[in-house]
This record gives C-alpha cells, sequence and structure tokens, in this order.
C-alpha cells in the first residue's frame, strides 16, 4: 500500500513538534517525519487492489498470533544474510577498513541484490518498534526504513505486470509457511522455500556469498586486503563467518532449514568466493570496476613487494619482478581492472598473480638448482652478503615446517561446536542435550589430563604471517643480500649466468573445460618448484596448482614470441 | 620432502570431517609416542565429533573416542581408578549396541586394578541387562560375561577352600556352605562357556579342580576328554596336557596316559612332557614302545629348547647305550648332516663344558656313541 495514500488523509498535527509530516514504520504505525514521534495509529488495510497483499498480510497475522508463545518473531532468511554481512563488516572496519566499504559500497551491493533478486516485496509485519537491521550506520535507521519501505513498495509496482507469477509465488509461500508453523514454531518464515529454490536461478545467497560480497565491496574501494587475506582472517576469527548465526536476535530463532542454510561445517575455498564474485557482480549489472593503478596494493609492484618480505628473499629482486610485470603487461589498468560481465577477459587473481611472478622471476633471475655449484663460503663484500639459495632454502624450509604444523594444528583444533546447541526438531532435543552434556564433561575431563596447556588463543590479525629482521643476529634475514653472487655482469648489464629457461609446459589448457590452465603433477618437477610453490601455498592458503596455472600463463606471455618460434625450447624437467 | 604429509594431503579447504581426522591422527601419533598429555589435549577437541557422529559410520566418533579415551586413562600419570570409572560410564549408554563389550572391558580394568568385587558387580549388573533385539545379538558378549563371572565365583571358593584347608580338620559350616554356592554359581556358568568351540584353558582348569575337589571325577574326565579330542575345537596342546595330568593324579593306567601324550608328539614333539614320556616308554616292555621312545627323544632335541635340557641328554644317551643299533641308525640317518652342527660343534663343545658340566657329560656320551669314538671333537672330553 502506498505510504503516501495511506497518510494522505491524516492530517493531525504532529504532538510532540506540531508538524503535519507523516510517515509509516514497519508495523503500519504513523509517525512523525520531522521528529520521528511514533503514534499509537495505525493503518487499516483495506485496499483491495493487490489481492496479493492481503494473502500476506492474512497469513502473517496468523503466524504472529503463534509466534508470540515463542518469543521469537518472523523473520526472512534474507535478514539473517543481511545481519552476517553486517558483522563481518564491522569486523573489517575493526581491522582497519575504511568505513566507506560498509556505510556506502556493501549497502548498495546488497541492496541492489534484494532488488535484483525481489526478495523485498514480502511485506514484515515485525515488533512495533523501527527494528535497525540494516548495514547502515543508526543515524540513518529512521531514514533508511522508510526508504527501505519505498523500496518494497516501489518493486511491488514494478512488478504489477507480473502479478500472475508473484501472485502464485505468495501463495506457495503462504502455503509454506502455514505448514512450517505447524511443524516448527518459529524459524525464518521461507526458510523451507528457500531451500527447495533452484539454487542457479538467480543467484540463491549462501553463506560463503557473504564474503564474495565483503570482497567486492573491498575491490571496489581498492582497500589493503587480498582475497587470501580476508579468507585467512576468516579462519583466524576476526571475521565473524562460522558460528556467526549465534549472535542473531534474541527474536530471530533459528530452526531446522534455517540450520541448513546459516551453519556451515567448512570453510570457504577461495575459488568458490572468488567465481561467486564475479558472478555476483555480471548479475547486479555492476560498472567497471575502480582502476587498479600502479600505485594501488593490488597491483603485482606493490604486492611482489609485500610477498617478497615475507618469503624472505632479496630486495632487489623487486627489480626483477616489476621488469616481468612490465614484459607481461600484467601491470596494464585494463588487464586488471574488473569489468563485470566481460567473458574474454581473465579473472585476476591479484594475491595468486603475484605469487606466480615471484616463482617465475625465482626461476628466471636465480634459476633455482641445488645442484648448481655455489660457493659454500658466504661471501661478504664491502655492501653486503650475497644471497644464497641453499641457505635460504635450509632457513625457509625449516620456519615453513613449524608454521605448517602449528597451522595444522589449530585445524585439528577448531571447535565447531557452536555454544547453543541446534535442534532440527523438537524430537531430536533432548538426544541433542544428553550427548552436548557428555561432551561438556568429556572435555573437562580431558582438559584437566592435558596438563597446563594454554588454549588456543587467537592471533593477533596481521598482514604479514612471516616476518623477517635484520636486527636478528643468526643472519636468517636475506632482504638485504644482494644477487651479484648469482647475476654477472655483462657489458654493464645484470643478467642471469645461465641464459636458458625451462617453461613448464609447451601448450596451455582451456580452463574453461578442464579447470585448469596446466596440471600440476609431483613427478614433473623438481622439489625445489614443489618447494617454492608449497611456500606460497601456505602463505596464501591456496592450493599449489592455482598458483601453478598463473606461472604457466606468464611464462607464456614471457616467451610468447620465442614459442611461437618454435625453437629448441624444452619442456620437461628443470635442473 | 613431499606434499602429502602422513596421510593428509596439504588442503586448503578444511570442513569438520578432515578437521577431525587432522585432529584424529595427531592424537594417534601422541599415544604411539607416549605422550599422554598430548594425547589428552587433542581428544578434548576431537570429542566434538561426537555432536555430529549421528551416522551409521561402521567405527563411528563414539567407539573411537571410547578406545582411545579407554587407553589414555589406562596409561597417563594422572589418572585413577576413578577417573577410568567417571569416564566409562557415558561410554556405556552411547552405543546400545556396544553396551555389553564396554562393560567387558570395563571389568577387565577392574580386574587388572585388583578390584575383583568392583569387576564382580559390574559383570553382574550387565548380566541382567536387557534390551530387547539387542540381548539376542549380543549374545557372545553377554556369555563372557557369565563366564568371567564364574571365573571370579570360583576364585571366591578358591580362596574360601584355603581357609577351610589351613585350619585343617576344623568345621567350618557356614563356609562350606558358601563354598558350595560359589561353586554352584561358576559351575553352570563355566560348564556352559567351555560348550562353545574356542580355547578356555583357564575356565576348563578351574572347572575341573572344582570337580575334582567334589569327587566327581567322571564329570571331570568327561570335560577334560571334550576338550582335548572334540574336533570343533582348535588344536590345542594344553588340552591334552591338562588331560594327562589328570589322568596321571587318578593313577590311570599306561595305556591311556601313553596315548594321551602321543597325541602331544604328534603336535608339539618339543614338548617338556617329551622326557616324561620317553622315560614311560624306555620302561616298556613291547618293542613298539620302545622304538617310540627312541623317536620321541629324538624329535624333542631336534628343536632348540631342549638343547640344553640335561635330563633330555640323559634320557637319549641312557637309551643309545642300551638300544638296538639298526634303530639307532634309523633315527640317525635323517640328522647325521646336521646334528653335529647343531649339536656338536667345538663352540658349543667348549661353551657346554665351561657352563654346565653335566650336560657336558651327557652329550659326550651321546656324541661318542653317534659320531664313533674317532671323532676328535669331543675326544678332550674323554682324556680327561
Amino acid at each position: 500500500m502506498e505510504e503516501k495514500e495511506a497518510t494522505r488523509d491524516f492530517n493531525e498535527r504532529c504532538a510532540q513538534c506540531s508538524e503535519v509530516n507523516w510517515g509509516l514504520t514497519d508495523g503500519g504505525r504513523f509517525y512523525c517525519r520531522s521528529c520521528h514521534n511514533v503514534t499509537e495509529k495505525i493503518t487499516e488495510v483495506e485496499n483491495t487492489d493487490f489481492t496479493s497483499n492481503i494473502r500476506i498480510q492474512t497469513v502473517s497475522k496468523g503466524l504472529r498470533k503463534q509466534e508470540k508463545t515463542d518469543g521469537g518473531c518472523e523473520w526472512y532468511v534474507c535478514e539473517g544474510f543481511q545481519f552476517v554481512l553486517r558483522k563481518q563488516a564491522e569486523a573489517l572496519e575493526a581491522l582497519g577498513v575504511c568505513p566507506q566499504m560498509k556505510d556506502e559500497v556493501l549497502w548498495n551491493f546488497w541492496r541492489c541484490y534484494l532488488q535484483k533478486t525481489k526478495q523485498a516485496y514480502c511485506d514484515r509485519p515485525a515488533g512495533e518498534t523501527v527494528r535497525p537491521l540494516s548495514v547502515c550506520d543508526s543515524s540513518t535507521d529512521v531514514d533508511s526504513d522508510p526508504e527501505r519501505l519505498s523500496l518494497l513498495y516501489s518493486s511491488l509496482s514494478e512488478s504489477e505486470g507480473d502479478l500472475q507469477t508473484d501472485c502464485s509465488f505468495v501463495s506457495s509461500t503462504s502455503k509454506v509457511s502455514e505448514s512450517t508453523s505447524v511443524r516448527s514454531r518459529s524459524g525464518s518464515v521461507d526458510g523451507s522455500l528457500y531451500l527447495m529454490k533452484n539454487p542457479k536461478e538467480k543467484l540463491r545467497m549462501t553463506m560463503p556469498m557473504t564474503l564474495s560480497f565483503c570482497y567486492m565491496a573491498l575491490l571496489w574501494v581498492r582497500e589493503t586486503m587480498t582475497l587470501s587475506e580476508l579468507l585467512r582472517f576468516v579462519f583466524e576469527g576476526h571475521i565473524p563467518y562460522l558460528n556467526v548465526f549465534q549472535h542473531f536476535p534474541e527474536k530471530m530463532k533459528l530452526r531446522g532449514p534455517d540450520i541448513k542454510i546459516f551453519c556451515v561445517e567448512s570453510w570457504p575455498s577461495y575459488e568458490e568466493v572468488f567465481n561467486k564474485m564475479h558472478e555476483l557482480a555480471a548479475f547486479l549489472d555492476l560498472p567497471r570496476f575502480p582502476d587498479i593503478t600502479d600505485s594501488c596494493f593490488l597491483h603485482p609492484d606493490m604486492l611482489c613487494m609485500k610477498y617478497l618480505m615475507e618469503a624472505n628473499l632479496p630486495d632487489e629482486m623487486h627489480n626483477w619482478t616489476c621488469r616481468v610485470v612490465k614484459k607481461t603487461c600484467i601491470g596494464e589498468v585494463d588487464f586488471l581492472t574488473l569489468v563485470p560481465g566481460n567473458k574474454s577477459t581473465r579473472k585476476v587473481k591479484y594475491d595468486v598473480l603475484a605469487a606466480a611472478v615471484i616463482v617465475v622471476t625465482t626461476f628466471c633471475v636465480l634459476l633455482i638448482s641445488f645442484t648448481c655449484s655455489q660457493p659454500k663460503m658466504c661471501m661478504f663484500y664491502s655492501d653486503g652478503p650475497y644471497f644464497e639459495l641453499k641457505k635460504w632454502y635450509k632457513v625457509l624450509k625449516c620456519t615453513l615446517d613449524v608454521e605448517q604444523k602449528k597451522l595444522d594444528e589449530r585445524r585439528a583444533k577448531y571447535l565447531w561446536r557452536c555454544e547453543k546447541p541446534l535442534f532440527y526438531s523438537a524430537k531430536k532435543k533432548s538426544k541433542v542435550l544428553k550427548r552436548r552434556q557428555i561432551v561438556v564433561n568429556l572435555q573437562n575431563q580431558f582438559g584437566r589430563l592435558s596438563g597446563s596447556v594454554q588454549p588456543a588463543e587467537k592471533p593477533n590479525p596481521s598482514s604479514f604471517q612471516l616476518s623477517w629482521s635484520e636486527e636478528n643476529t643468526d643472519g636468517s634475514c636475506f632482504h638485504g643480500h644482494s644477487l651479484k653472487g648469482i647475476l654477472q655482469e655483462k657489458r654493464g648489464l645484470l643478467t642471469a649466468m645461465n641464459p636458458r629457461y625451462w617453461l613448464c609446459t609447451l601448450k596451455l589448457c582451456n580452463e574453461k573445460l578442464c579447470g585448469h590452465l596446466a596440471h600440476y603433477g609431483e613427478a614433473d618437477f623438481p622439489q625445489s618448484y614443489h618447494f617454492v610453490l608449497r611456500l606460497f601455498s601456505f602463505l596464501l592458503r591456496i592450493e599449489p596448482s592455482y598458483i601453478h596455472d598463473e606461472v604457466c600463463m606468464i611464462e607464456h606471455k614471457l616467451f610468447n614470441k620465442k614459442l611461437r618460434k618454435k625453437t629448441k625450447y624444452k619442456t620437461g624437467p628443470r635442473k | 620432502d613431499g606434499l602429502v604429509r602422513g596421510n593428509f594431503v596439504e588442503c586448503t579447504v578444511i570442513n569438520l570431517l578432515q578437521a577431525s581426522e587432522l585432529c584424529l591422527s595427531f592424537i594417534q601419533d601422541a599415544m604411539l609416542q607416549k605422550q599422554w598429555k598430548r594425547a589428552a589435549e587433542f581428544l578434548t577437541f576431537y570429542v566434538e565429533s561426537l555432536e555430529k557422529d549421528f551416522s551409521r559410520e561402521p567405527v563411528g566418533a563414539s567407539e573411537i573416542i571410547w578406545r582411545i579415551g579407554s587407553e589414555i586413562l589406562r596409561h597417563h600419570p594422572d589418572s585413577s581408578v576413578k577417573e577410568f570409572n567417571t569416564f566409562i560410564e557415558p561410554m556405556k549408554t552411547l552405543s546400545v549396541k556396544r553396551y555389553l563389550k564396554v562393560c567387558l572391558e570395563h571389568a577387565f580394568y577392574l580386574l587388572h586394578n585388583g578390584l575383583i568385587d568392583e569387576a564382580y558387580q559390574n559383570l553382574s549388573l550387565a548380566e541382567s541387562w536387557r534390551f530387547g533385539e539387542q540381548t539376542v545379538i549380543q549374545d557372545k558378549e553377554l556369555k563372557l560375561i557369565q563366564a568371567y563371572m564364574g571365573l571370579l565365583d570360583y576364585y571366591k571358593w578358591s580362596k574360601q577352600k584355603n581357609i577351610l584347608l589351613e585350619d585343617g580338620k576344623c568345621f567350618y559350616l557356614s563356609v562350606e556352605q558358601e563354598m558350595h554356592s560359589c561353586f554352584r554359581k561358576a559351575a553352570v556358568n563355566l560348564k556352559e562357556i567351555i560348550k562353545i568351540p574356542g580355547v578356555w584353558d583357564q575356565f576348563v582348569k578351574c572347572y575341573v579342580d572344582m570337580l575334582e575337589f567334589y569327587g566327581d571325577h567322571n564329570e571331570a574326565r568327561q570335560v577334560l576328554n571334550e576338550y582335548a579330542y572334540n574336533p570343533k575345537f582348535p588344536a590345542n596342546p594344553n588340552a591334552h596336557v591338562y588331560l594327562y595330568q589328570f589322568l596321571k593324579r587318578h593313577g590311570e593306567s599306561k595305556k591311556s596316559l601313553i596315548s594321551v601324550l602321543k597325541i602331544l608328539h604328534d603336535i608339539v614333539p618339543s614338548h617338556e612332557l617329551m622326557i616324561d614320556f620317553n622315560t614311560m616308554l624306555q620302561k616298556s616292555k613291547k618293542r613298539k614302545r620302545r622304538r617310540l621312545g627312541l623317536e620321541v627323544i629324538f624329535t624333542a632335541l631336534d628343536y632348540a629348547g631342549c638343547k640344553e635340557n640335561v635330563k633330555a641328554w640323559s634320557c637319549l644317551a641312557r637309551q643309545v647305550k642300551q638300544i638296538h643299533l639298526a634303530w639307532i641308525k634309523q633315527e640317525w640317518n635323517s640328522r647325521k648332516d646336521w646334528w653335529p652342527a647343531f649339536h656338536f660343534s667345538h663352540y658349543l663343545a667348549k661353551k657346554n663344558w665351561q657352563e654346565n658340566e653335566s650336560l657336558s657329560y651327557e652329550k659326550a656320551l651321546v656324541a661318542g656313541i653317534l659320531l664313533g669314538r674317532g671323532n676328535t671333537k669331543f675326544s678332550f672330553l674323554f682324556t680327561t
């Protein structure tokens, strides 16, 4: 029902501010737009034009009666996700992300999504007060609600032409609501319907997609956080994901289908979040994203610098990575910037790309070869120590093994249990509670027997997982080391000692067909290559095969001309 | 330095199942290295899986937790019987299909810690458990529970018997009555279990002991015969040993004793009873038996177990001095290639002489006959 229509006939002056400027709350009460004073007057649904509307009203009225005994209210699945997004955005802000991302970008994306998926046309007679369930700051709440209402009503009017289908949708909703209200007292109104929907249709919202939204917003504002970092923060618990539904407001109770929707039992994969993000961007008809220029954090030059530091490689290598970036044109604005819906350009994984650049540079410039003769003594010249591959390998391998073990232990110890036990049905409630009690008792008993073990603490959020300090006297930091030992001067220019390079693969696969550009098989590559991939696999928390894909892609760009000449470049095992 | 660590690929996506398996592998590693505190630490996280364990997998989380938890509590320095008891009770209720098994293992634990009465209480509680179809399915466990109760009843009986015998002529009616009731209870259960084909050495011994005490020799003999000769039962040398010992105790004829020991000779030629067997056969008037005796003692000495057995060698020595040369030749034929190295080497000769003179003497006698006096290996013995 049009708000203006409803309030048109109400000309009383506001008790507080004496204005005549009325709006409608969610619950259908009149409130004064000037001073936000809520009155006792309630609108009556007399309008019979929208028969569908009446149906919703009667259904929801019926439900409301039942729900009062439970203490819960009606809520829709999309509201649940909205809550999740809000929490995630708040966490990101706490990590240092600009507020603009949360207040403007993410909220707009979400609103756009709701519009596109037509989820915002079911009326929702919630509580009497104006509930601030929006992503915005609370100061804009009152404004946003009429906005939201008008959004709801506008989409209703938009779909006038499709009234038939909308009616059928609504009637099926009511059927489901009635049946669910019989089985499960509360829970979301459209939970079971939500699960019944064809998942491919209209990009149904899932928990991993909340991270896609976050990442999309981060990318839009060009924040200094890559997708792998985002996912790592999720794993470390700095960004709510796994048990966030536990913090739903009291009134939003979860039952049955809601648990399946909101309670996930696995960490999201990079690929999943990444691909969904692109689908989403296309679905929302977003324009070209803000440019990724060479001053952006996500530009390969910048990311390479960061990863070189983390991988404890000499700073001098940065010159070489920049050269590779330049030669392969992967630093171009058009290559890096996201244009949603453009199927011809390759979707860029900024972090993996930078890692791959370093891998290629390492093999190109340093030519990791452990059989290659290198001076055993560390050569010190007046300008500092020379970089030695073997020494680097020893230090890194040691550190990596320790860190990997710590990570594995943390994974093994992750407490999946949520504080409030979940019941799929009332029948299972007692069984679940009994088990819960047993689990708690066992944990107490064996906890005592664990000795004085400190509980696993959440690591502080940090951009760097490995850090190396030049102040360490044990010489384990290689940042300042010079590449002079490996490169040689030739006519005033530094070049690699061995100018040959062994390609990973001669021909690239079709990614769309088989999912990968190239195939990473253990037997095909030497241990040195495996190790470097393993290192970045750990840092980015991504499967080595994805890094390998990017490496192959870069190699092909780099040696494009030579490949086309089809000279004596061999494939096969590197030295 | 492979990509696969243990049985876990460095996977970046982790779900609950994978996390549980990873956790389990840490527990197993810790247990293998006897790091009980560390194992306990990881177990506190693994028990989370219980809440999700409504699956029908063959070995589910609840069984794993029961077994691992028990093992940790058995070895952990800070553990106690009280801790174990607290732990095991919910384990019993977690799975109805395992109820009796857990009870039985609990009883074993208590017995291991010397708490006989508690074990008995647990067993009798378990014995009275009824759960519809499950009671039928878990029939074997139930029988075992009853069998062990029988064993514990025997133990009680045995203690009382000692009280009775200690005081000699004194007549304690109450003790006797109690003893008899223990006997009845034990007999019922023990008789049942030894019907089932299997190895029930301890149960058989106890049952027979009681039967003998009350003079029911027929029943005892029947039980032992069944145990030794029923083809459904697995071949068990002990069964024959028990039977032999029983028959000997009751002064049975040489014929029956010999027939039992013959079977034992076939199953375990190196058994220590073979020496007695040989002694018995040597004395016999029948040629066949004396011939058998020679075979028995030679065969016994084919095995390393009897190598330094003085009695065995003296038996052999005694026989070869008197017996027909033809028979000796028959036995020696298959042995002449390897017995010298096995028994009569230079090294062994010196060793035996240094360690055990009587052994050396007997062996020398045998060697002299078997290898001929011209043999130089033991010649030095004859010169001393």
